[in-house]
């Protein structure tokens, strides 16, 4: 599904990502760790092509994407979300997630203005759906309530609502659990699995790691932006260089 | 079946505007609803942009401005038809603003603001200067404006024409504002970056909008010297520009009904001030300010805010 | 050939190292707050006017520059009191509307209280032209360039050797850090908001034997003086100095080959062309947002 090729990008004086090579298969749960200051964002922002690389290759689905546009990769399949929660707080929570649905919509300003008859129609089908995915993420009871009004831990599944409006094939999750109590955590978790349940290719950057060994069929370690590990949940855990980086302390 | 709040809005909007000329004594009265009418047109154009799409815009009298020139000169001096001359200056000012939309919009906050400005400026130079055509700081006179050979002449007429026109302009806003295009706009603001990840263009639709903001301005602004019937290089001026900023501001950034009301009151404003001659930039300052401290939303959208707290 | 262009170097130095106090002034206001400041021009006004009326009043000149600057920094203070700071956190398109408004009821009050009569300050030292290689200098743009090197000199002192100058750079490079270690970021503001029309006032002090001054020169300076801030990069000093100097030259070689109508379109020309290419400036720095 996503192939990252000796992938590097450096700013000014700073290799926040330096040679980092790994791959997602598709259908799989794909966990990134690593200390705070590690490139693991820098990485997601380069797949996601908020950043372009310095060097390197990355291929989604088959074809090369490497500093290609956000925009341009939710159009092949790529949906995320952001560590420091990017919600439209001035809008309610149904239309944040319609928003997701963008691509599948009619979004001319012409026919928006005259408002045709099946415009109306895809709208009421939309807003239906967008419905079914906030029940799905758990946050249906705040379907009209404005973004502004909501609580920090129902914002974090909206987003993911909206990711998922997208349809995406692969959907990267940047943080999900962060700032989440523990039982928000175990509620994160169960959805993530219920996400990726439902064919979507996960990857995620997180730092709990209880969520992370519960979750990953594959981890990806890394320190000051060089890929220090790759496994299984069991291999990562064992492996020394990983525990003498950071893991000691918070498993 | 309950009604939208929009939809029970444009009902009173309408009914306003229909029930109004039975209460207006006299030709002044006519003459400033006309003016309202037409200032919460661009109102509204220039709101979609600023209040809804979060971005800035402090030329937007230049556009006005180009589209009344461009009707002033084409019938006074070319003897075109008012209606062809007015698809021309509409025209011209799409193309300006597309050209130039691209890469003012790639800027942000203050650099965007100052770009917007920069523009508005060098067009409102460009009128002033060019006297031959435009006639100057005297200004020059334009012809009344006729479709298909039919003059529209009179308050009753022109009240009839702007009042149509306003109720099709809040129709299409509203529509515009329920739809995927309106909801990726709002997104922009909200997160630009979150838009683009769900697959919005961005810069294409903040494009789009800043073109559709200035050539209503434009069609506007072609009305207003057909109805006034004299131009002066004022319209293009940079404080006409801020007069429409405040009007947006005032009434509620990301509210169609209260562009409306911030047209009304502002357009009001000037003529209650008229005896007072330099008080009226000191009124509009200390509104702009005060507006922006207390009421940052404002007016429309703080009492919808009161209101539903009532409720609750 | 050389007469003219000397001629059209000089008054556009003169006039460019106004914009460069102006700019300056930006600079300042953007450091301590990343707010512009679109009421500079209104101090830059209230300099010139302050001190016309003060003289015609009869006060000597010295001591009417010197109270006009304080008038201008006393209502930069106020400005930053009575409209920035209650707005709190907010937008920035709010903050530039909160300082258009302070523009427009600075500019309207003067307009009031002073009337829209054109006003000339007395030169400060005569008004006898200077030779130079075929072209005139007139005293006063010794004065205009000589004082505003003492200015810049001053505020590099200032900001290399006192506390609060430090603590005013500390603010501009990172306003949580400067909070952190006890600099008072409030203060600092208000602060650079008297700073900074005192720096204007004092150019439009300068300049107003020469150009003359008004209720309603400020738009233009202000915006000027912006486009000088944005072309050198803002929040630099140096940048500052060398936008303000170099927008003036242009301006005036526009003005004497090109076309003196479109003078004051140059400015506006130069910002598009600044914002569309090298939008950070001549020596801004290029930025990435963290996402």
């Amino acid at each position: 599904m996503l192939k990252v090729n000796r992938l590097s990008k450096t700013f000014g004086g700073v290799k926040a990502v330096q040679d980092v090579s790994f791959a997602v298969r598709a259908g799989t749960i794909h966990a990134v760790i690593g200390p705070n200051g590690a490139g693991k964002t820098t990485l997601f922002n380069l797949i996601t092509g908020v950043y372009t690389p310095s060097d390197g290759e990355i291929v989604f689905d088959g074809a090369a994407a490497a500093g290609t546009s956000p925009d341009q990769l939710a159009r092949r399949g790529m949906s995320r979300t952001f560590q420091n929660l990017q919600v439209c707080m001035n809008m309610s929570a149904i239309e944040n997630v319609m928003v997701g649905a963008h691509l599948q919509l009619d979004t001319g300003l012409l026919a928006g203005m005259l408002r045709l008859p099946r415009l109306g129609n895809a709208d009421r089908a939309c807003r239906a759906e967008a419905q079914r995915l906030m029940e799905f993420v758990g946050v249906g009871k705040y379907r009209d309530t404005h973004a502004s009004q909501m609580p920090y831990g129902a914002l974090k599944r909206l987003e993911i609502a909206r990711a998922l409006a997208a349809r995406p094939k692969l959907l990267l999750l940047d943080e999900p659990a962060a700032g989440l109590n523990h039982t928000e955590t175990g509620e994160i978790e169960a959805l993530i699995r219920k996400v990726a349940d439902s064919g979507v290719t996960v990857v995620l950057v997180e730092h709990d790691m209880k969520l992370v060994m519960n979750l990953s069929d594959h981890i990806l370690v890394l320190d000051y932006g060089r890929k220090l590990a790759e496994g299984t949940a069991a291999e990562v855990r064992a492996n020394p260089d990983v525990v003498a980086a950071y893991l000691g302390a918070s498993a | 079946m309950t009604m939208k709040p929009t939809t029970r809005g444009l009902i009173l909007l309408a009914v306003v505007l229909a029930a109004l000329p039975l209460a207006l004594p006299n030709a002044y009265y006519y003459d400033v609803a006309i003016r309202i009418a037409i200032n919460a047109c661009v109102a509204i154009g220039l709101n979609l942009l600023i209040g809804y799409t979060g971005q800035i815009s402090l030329g937007h009298a230049g556009f006005f401005g180009i589209g009344a020139y461009a009707s002033a000169i084409l019938t006074a001096h070319y003897g075109w038809p008012p209606g062809l001359a007015l698809l021309a200056g509409g025209t011209a000012t799409g193309a300006l603003a597309f050209a130039v939309a691209r890469p003012i919009l790639k800027l942000k906050g203050h650099y965007l603001a100052m770009a917007t400005l920069g523009l508005g400026i060098i067009l409102s130079i460009v009128i002033v200067n060019e006297t031959a055509i435009t006639g100057g700081p005297d200004g020059m006179s334009v012809d009344a404006f006729s479709v298909l050979g039919l003059p529209i002449a009179g308050d009753g007429a022109w009240y009839c024409a702007v009042a149509v026109l306003l109720i099709l302009v809040t129709k299409t806003a509203l529509n515009l504002i329920d739809s995927p295009a309106g909801r990726a706009l709002q997104a922009i603001h909200g997160s630009e970056i979150a838009a683009r990840v769900a697959g919005v263009d961005t810069t294409a639709f903040k494009v789009r909008i800043f073109v559709l903001s200035a050539v209503l301005a434009s069609v506007m602004g072609s009305l207003t010297a057909h109805y006034v019937g004299f131009l002066t290089p004022g319209v293009a001026g940079f404080f006409h520009s801020i007069e429409l900023v405040t009007m947006v501001v005032l009434g509620g950034m990301a509210s169609v009904f209260g562009s409306i009301l911030g047209a009304a009151v502002l357009t009001m404003l000037p003529q209650l001030l008229s005896a007072l001659e330099g008080w009226e930039t000191v009124v509009f300052g200390l509104i702009l300010m005060l507006t922006m401290i207390f009421l940052p939303r404002g007016i429309v959208p703080t009492l919808r805010l009161k209101l539903a707290k009532r409720e609750n | 050939m050389l007469p003219d262009f000397l001629q059209f170097l000089f008054s556009g130095v003169t006039v460019g190292a106004m914009y460069a106090l102006a700019a300056l002034g930006f600079s300042l206001i953007y450091n301590a707050s990343g707010v512009i400041n679109f009421a500079q021009g209104e101090f830059i006004m209230l300099g010139g006017m302050s001190a016309a009326f003060l003289a015609q009043a009869g006060i000597p000149l010295p001591l009417a520059i010197g109270l006009a600057v304080l008038i201008a920094a006393a209502v930069g203070l106020l400005v930053e009191k009575l409209a920035i700071e209650p707005a709190g956190n907010a937008e920035v398109v709010t903050l530039i509307i909160i300082t258009i408004g302070a523009s427009l009821t600075l500019r309207g009050l003067v307009q009031v209280f002073l009337g829209k009569a054109t006003h000339a300050l007395p030169a400060f030292s005569g008004e006898a032209p200077i030779a130079i290689l075929g072209a005139t200098l007139l005293p006063q743009s010794l004065w205009v360039i000589g004082v505003s090197v003492a200015l810049v000199a001053a505020l590099a002192a200032f900001f290399g050797g006192t506390r609060l100058g430090k603590a005013m750079l500390a603010t501009a490079h990172n306003k949580l850090a400067a909070q952190l270690v006890g600099v008072n970021t409030r203060f600092i503001l208000l602060f650079s908001f008297g700073l900074s029309a005192a720096l204007g006032a004092m150019g439009g002090i300068l300049v107003a034997p020469i150009t003359y001054t008004s209720y309603d020169v400020g738009i233009m300076m202000g915006l000027k003086g912006f486009v000088a801030a944005t072309l050198g990069g803002l929040g630099s000093g140096v940048g500052a100095i060398a936008g303000g100097l170099l927008l003036g030259v242009v301006e005036a070689l526009t003005a004497g080959y090109v076309s003196s109508a479109y003078k004051d379109a140059t400015p506006f020309v130069l910002i598009l062309l600044i914002l569309f290419f090298l939008p950070q400036g001549l020596f801004g720095k290029k930025t990435t947002d963290r996402v």
